[in-house]
């Protein structure tokens, strides 16, 4: 079999993913990759167009619909995940995509954010984390590190940032992945296996405003630090990074994960990534290496488990009482509390 | 035996006491006889209010007749008062000379002092003016239950059914019915079946042997147009309408929901009606509730959410979002006391002015209100039908009075029923630059300016809707100033295009247009006070005029002249005059407004007064 992708039985490249609307994010925009990864996954992998729903709330991360060449809902701060939540349950057939942002997801959405992932409700959420409210021009979000000095941070921020992996884990998401704008295949591999996951997914992916934030990922995502910042997640291997493969992730004598030297410790005590872990404990404890992106930061696919589908389950519960009762006979409904005759 | 034409009870008492059932239980026999009635449940807001206080009573009203009746009625002939708090606080409203049947075993000190009697009223003389009844029911119930097994706490919780059986006995109920029902509610729990069906019986036959009552009595059948009638409340008829309009539509029909009363009834009664395909979704608020109804509606199921006034204050954004998109869904507000928590289950209409412009920027949604318990079921399904067909969010107003109150309802043939079309597009309506066929969202139908609705999962009509404001036409994002000008008009015309599809208002006047003193505007469920009021009026020679309105937005197009042919207007309304200002504000006409916000509905006599009041002062 050969692997063309096609929609409406026509093979899909890159280029049948795009809208005909001018992108309009600012030049050197991380967006812009992400937007590029996702066009170039979907027509890769021969996802269909006219069953593909992309649903976003308010933020320049979230006008992404408008440019895919799909269904699309560009909706209200923060409620991407309510809109979705009702589309995947009413249409479990549709492939159902949330944009989001990190005040988007995290601030004012905070709440359908954590429920959808705990119903596992078919939909991949992807969250842009930019660290900033870009749309806005520039105020301080619920994932910037203390000390930001943002234009409502003149100061500085004193909030304690969420992670937003840390919080996904904690709502019982089933997957539960982070990538980064400066690696096209990661984010195409990440976000394809997003994809193919039952349930809801949902993936981190840390992207540069160049406008208000500029920079702030560059020790993990610039090239020069990378090998000394950026863990690769590798299911069924060695955590291990640095330019020579020289620092590793072990569990030590006090039980909790440390970043190591491996001749120090010996390449066997390193810890093998397994995402598929029943309990979210080891997932979640890798997730809390790194206090921000200037320490070396775990980046891939953290858990990847399966539960059912919150669709599925829906309409399986109608179609056994369908099955059950028969179908619904309005007559009889109306008549159901009792009835007397008058002739 | 004795023929009376109507009684009104009032069956009160704790809160622990059973009352709704006994209430709801007597209702089902007296829709047997069949007599005409109307109920009116009133249960404080605590689940578990202080046991045997004035803020733990719970009551239920029912107004039964041999004739044609509008209200659950003004005041009782009979209260039967489970303990001290019961009277304490139904004494006021009883009818003068009206009985009490007092459950004498739950007056004791303790009661007593925790209703707030010094004395015991049934031993003093101020009740005088009344036939008091006391009756150890308590005593009777667990001697009943004596050699069934049933420990004597157990037991005297069987006491609402006593009192059932006193009733039954007195107003000639037919007891089979609430025999059967007892052992099929109770299948399962033999202990509690047999309880309840000894103090029903004990009840009954304690009228019957007791020779404390001079006579039973006897409501002889009303005249009902022949059919078939079943009883229902409002929340019920309101559930089963939109599960019509699904068929009618052939839309499956999704819920997304919050509970909230008095609304959570409508999420209860669909979560179980799964047999006609509906999706029920209880989301983690109300903005989710909304929220997810929109995304099913995206998707092409009839879309609901229902909820009450807080949730009203929560859903604003997405319905503006909704109303932008043009895409069909019904809200359903199911308003109570407000504002803030207010006074969760009591009624009041005061959401009218925030549904109907209770969003920011210009934002118009349709308005319905239904009007009776029964009505809603035909609200429920004009809400839909207005939703489709105009792809628009429409609001469905109903309160918790209808919501709980029941009334013989004649069942609609809904095979006759006209379908709901919703017309769906399925091949591209557009031709691009390059002449590839293309779809554009928002080409309309030049008479209902409804637009052109593809679903996904349809191929080649892949599209983008949005909050940005866009292009007429193709939906691309605008920022035009002339085109968002052009939009706002479109928006607001295709809500006014309602008019012209809606009924004229109907005008009852018997001495024809502009024939009567006064004209009395009514909305919701003011209807059946005002009817009754407007009875009475004419009934003592004076000459008012009445006219219902079932749309509050737009109105009917003929509204402005019926109300032109009056000098004097009455809108009388459960709030301090939402619908009065906006008749003012819409035709510039003198209205006034009869306002009560007591979280009850009016009594007739209320409507009356204020109709006698403007013709008297004339
Ligand atoms: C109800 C509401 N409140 C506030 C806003 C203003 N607003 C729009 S986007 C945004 C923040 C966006 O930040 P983020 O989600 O991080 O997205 P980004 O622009 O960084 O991609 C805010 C506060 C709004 N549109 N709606
Ligand atoms: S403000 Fe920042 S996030 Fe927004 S488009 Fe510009 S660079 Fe991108
Ligand atoms: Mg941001």
């Amino acid at each position: 079999m050969t692997d063309v992708a096609t929609t409406n039985g026509k093979a899909t490249s890159r280029k049948d993913w795009a809208s005909d609307q001018e992108v309009r994010w600012c030049p050197g925009c991380g967006d812009f990759t992400i937007l590029a990864a996702m066009q170039t996954m979907l027509a890769d992998i021969g996802a269909r167009r006219e069953s593909t729903v992309f649903v976003s709330g308010i933020g320049c991360s979230s006008r992404f619909p408008y440019y895919m060449n799909t269904y699309g809902i560009h909706s209200i701060h923060g409620r991407a995940p309510a809109l979705a939540s009702g589309l995947a349950i009413a249409r479990p057939d549709l492939d159902i995509w949330v944009i989001t942002g990190d005040g988007d997801a995290l601030s004012i959405g905070g709440n359908h954010f954590i429920h959808a992932m705990r119903r596992n409700i078919n939909m991949n959420i992807v969250l842009f984390n930019n660290q900033i409210y870009g749309l806005t021009k520039g105020q301080y979000s619920p994932t910037s590190e203390v000390g930001s000095v943002t234009k409502s941070t003149p100061y500085g921020s004193i909030d304690t940032p969420f992670n937003p992996v840390s919080l996904a884990l904690g709502a019982e998401a089933t997957y539960v992945a982070r990538t980064h704008d400066m690696d096209r295949n990661h984010m195409m591999e990440v976000l394809k296996r997003a994809h193919e996951h039952k349930g809801t997914s949902f993936v981190e992916i840390y992207q540069n405003c160049n406008v208000y934030n500029d920079g702030v990922f560059s020790d993990i995502t610039g090239k020069d630090r990378r090998a000394d910042y950026l863990i690769p997640l590798v299911h069924g291997q060695a955590i291990r990074y640095g330019q020579n493969g020289e620092y590793g992730v072990a569990r030590g004598d006090d039980g909790h994960l440390h970043l190591v030297r491996v001749e120090e410790v010996g390449e066997d005590a390193l810890l093998i990534h397994d995402e598929s872990l029943e309990n979210p404990s080891q997932a979640f404890e890798l997730s809390r290496l790194a206090r921000g992106p200037h320490e070396p930061t775990p980046i891939g696919i953290f858990r990847s488990v399966e539960r059912p589908e919150y669709g599925y389950e829906v309409a399986r519960q109608v179609a056994e009482v369908e099955g059950k009762k028969g179908i619904g006979d309005i007559a009889a409904l109306l008549q159901s509390s009792g009835t007397w005759t008058v002739n | 035996m004795k023929e009376l034409d109507q009684v009104v009870i009032r069956f009160a008492g704790d809160s622990g006491d059973g009352m709704q059932l006994a209430g709801n239980r007597f209702t089902v026999v007296t829709s047997l006889i069949p007599n005409d009635l109307a109920t009116l449940p009133d249960f404080p807001a605590e689940i578990r209010a202080p046991a045997g206080t004035v803020a733990g009573v719970s009551s239920f009203q029912i107004h039964f007749s041999d004739h044609d009746i509008l209200t659950p009625g003004d005041k009782p002939d009979v209260l039967v008062a489970m303990n001290p708090a019961a009277l304490k606080v139904h004494l006021s409203s009883l009818a003068p000379g009206g009985v009490i049947l007092a459950n004498v075993d739950a007056f004791d000190e303790r009661s007593l002092s925790k209703a707030g009697y010094s004395s015991n009223p049934l031993e003093g003389d101020e009740l005088s003016s009344y036939r008091v009844y006391k009756i150890p029911m308590t005593k009777l119930t667990l001697e009943a239950c004596k050699d069934a097994g049933v420990k004597p706490r157990d037991a005297e919780r069987s006491k609402n059914f006593f009192a059932l059986g006193l009733v039954s006995w007195m107003y000639t109920r037919p007891v089979e019915p609430t025999i059967d029902w007892i052992q099929k509610r109770f299948a399962s729990n033999e202990l509690v079946r047999e309880a309840n069906l000894r103090s029903f019986k004990a009840g009954y036959n304690f009228g019957e042997t007791a020779e404390l009552f001079e006579s039973q009595y006897e409501v002889a059948p009303a005249t009902f147009r022949s059919g078939t009638y079943t009883s229902v409340t409002g929340n019920t008829a309101l559930a089963w309408g939109l599960i019509a309009a699904s068929r009618l539509a052939k839309m499956p029909l999704f819920l997304g929901s919050y509970p909230i009363t008095p609304a959570s009834d409508i999420l209860h009664e669909l979560a179980k009606l799964k047999e006609f395909g509906v999706k029920t979704f209880q989301a983690e608020d109300e903005i989710a509730g909304a929220g997810s109804a929109l995304g099913a509606a995206f998707g092409g199921s009839l879309a609901v959410t229902t909820t009450s006034g807080p949730g009203i204050d929560l859903k604003a954004e997405t319905i503006g979002l909704a109303a932008h998109l043009e895409l069909p869904m019904v809200i359903v507000d199911i308003q109570r006391v407000g504002p803030s928590t207010g006074i969760p289950t009591k009624t009041e209409q005061s959401d009218l002015s925030a549904v109907v412009y209770g969003r920011h920027g210009e934002s118009p949604v349709p308005v319905v209100a239904a009007m009776s318990p029964s009505h809603a079921f035909e609200a429920a399904i004009e809400a839909c039908r207005i939703a489709v067909k105009y792809r628009t969010p429409v609001y469905l107003l109903s309160d918790g009075y209808i919501a709980n109150s029941s009334e013989p309802w004649t069942l609609p043939d809904v095979s006759r029923i006209e379908p709901i079309d919703p017309n769906f597009l399925e091949e591209p309506n557009h031709v691009d630059d390059e002449g590839k066929p293309s779809y554009w969202p928002y080409i309309r139908d030049p008479e209902t300016f409804a637009r052109q609705w593809a679903l996904p999962g349809t191929p080649g009509m892949e599209h983008r809707v949005g909050g940005l404001e866009h292009q007429d036409g193709s939906g691309s994002v605008s920022y035009d100033p002339l085109n968002h000008e052009k939009m706002v008009q479109l928006r607001q015309a295709k809500v006014e295009a309602i008019a012209k599809a809606i009924p004229p208002v109907g005008l009852n006047d018997p001495d024809g247009p502009g024939g009567a003193d006064v004209l009395l505007v009514s909305w919701g469920s003011t209807y059946s006070a005002v009817m009754a009021g407007v009875k009475r009026v004419r009934a003592r020679g004076m000459k008012a005029a009445m006219a219902h309105l079932m749309y509050l937005n737009p109105f009917p197009a003929n509204l402005g002249e019926v109300l032109g042919h009056y000098r004097k207007i009455l809108v009388p309304e459960i709030n301090s005059g939402q619908l009065c200002t906006m008749l003012r504000a819409a035709y510039l006409v003198d209205a006034q407004s009869i306002s009560k916000v007591q979280g009850l509905p009016f009594k007739t006599a209320e409507i009356e007064a204020a109709i006698m009041d403007v013709i008297d002062n004339d």
